[in-house]
């Protein structure tokens, strides 16, 4: 259990790269006056955008037990919470992977 | 008035702890696979607190690769942060100083999405809540990315037992949070599509920045709507988080 002081720098720059971006956006636009309309569009869209990334090479690099967990969890999804989405696309994925093999 | 948002922060935050918890465990399984000690492992959780660019520094790490290509990586996987924190700006002009740095430490993606999602709900963005929310999931991660490490030798292969899906599940949940919103479908086709091909072509992790990118472009090029959307109805479509 030791703790190396090469690795805890490196951590800790990780850190600040990471709530550098935490507090980046933030610094840019509180210099700005107003936000232009464009501009609020673009932020609105924010969300969507970048999660849809997290998803979206999941969805087509992985085999097609992933595929079929997400389709599942995104029909769940419609309907249920976000709990239920995970318990399904877990449960889609046991299956699969216990009745035709991984 | 504060008291009860605390209270409120803490049930809705719950709900995103154990959700990330398997991703914790996992964060800690595979850093001790690639040689970090427990008290490495919790130095990191605790301050880099990002699961994503925690799960890229320990790849890198186990490659003995330069320190700055390390951090570019972790600023790579993490820009959709800056972004994140441009649009909460609107909702935490009335915060204090040390409120925001705590704010800002505290944002992960859960935390932003639900922290939008209750200002457009119309209710007031407390300190109190969103630190309630943020604490019952920072607390956690931090202890449960330590006892995935004690446990590292025994998970064996995280697809055995189904734990690879749950993030991108997660994630796909917290869209489907913003379907009622302008331009939903187009942003989020637009983004699938260049994420998948960044993924292909440039590589990870720049298919996240990229792929945002290409969505969030679109956005701003689009027809702006006639009036103000109904946030509300949006924020009511998707009472997640309730276990």
């Amino acid at each position: 259990m030791e703790f190396d002081l090469h690795m805890a720098l490196v951590i800790l720059a990780a850190a600040a790269a990471t709530f550098g971006t935490r507090i980046g956006g933030y610094i840019l636009i509180t210099r700005m006056k107003s936000i232009p309309p464009r501009m609020e569009a673009a932020l609105n869209a924010v969300p969507a955008a970048v999660l849809t990334t997290l998803v979206a090479p999941a969805f087509f690099i992985g085999g097609w037990d992933s595929k079929l967990a997400l389709i599942v969890a995104l029909f769940v999804g419609l309907r249920f919470t976000h709990t239920w989405m995970l318990i399904a696309a877990w449960i889609a994925v046991m299956i699969w992977r216990h009745t035709a093999g991984v | 008035m504060t008291r009860a948002d605390f209270v409120e922060g803490l049930r809705g935050g719950s709900a995103v702890a154990l959700a990330s918890a398997p991703f914790a465990a996992l964060f800690g399984a595979l850093a001790v696979e690639n040689g970090m000690s427990l008290p490495e492992i919790a130095f990191m959780s605790a301050t880099v607190y990002a699961g994503a660019s925690q799960m890229v520094g320990i790849e890198l790490f186990g490659h003995n690769v330069h320190a700055w290509l390390i951090v570019l990586s972790i600023l790579a996987v993490n820009f959709r942060h800056v972004l994140y924190s441009a649009a909460l700006a609107r909702y935490i002009g009335h915060f204090t100083p040390v409120q925001k740095f705590f704010t800002f430490f505290l944002l992960v993606d859960p935390q932003f999405a639900e922290a939008v999602k209750r200002s457009e709900a119309g209710k007031p963005l407390t300190f109190a809540w969103y630190f309630g929310f943020g604490i019952i999931i920072y607390i956690p991660w931090v202890l449960i990315s330590v006892a995935g490490g004690m446990l590292g030798g025994f998970i064996g292969d995280p697809k055995a037992i189904g734990l690879d899906i749950l993030l991108p599940a997660y994630f796909l949940g917290i869209v489907l949070g913003f379907r009622k919103r302008d331009n939903f479908l187009p942003v989020a086709l637009v983004s699938a599509v260049a994420s998948v091909l960044a993924y292909r072509y440039v590589g990870s992790p720049w298919h996240v920045s990229l792929g945002a990118a290409a969505g969030i472009v679109l956005a701003a090029l689009l027809p702006l709507p006639s009036q103000e959307p109904d946030l509300e109805a949006d924020a009511l479509q998707s009472e997640v988080h309730e276990v």
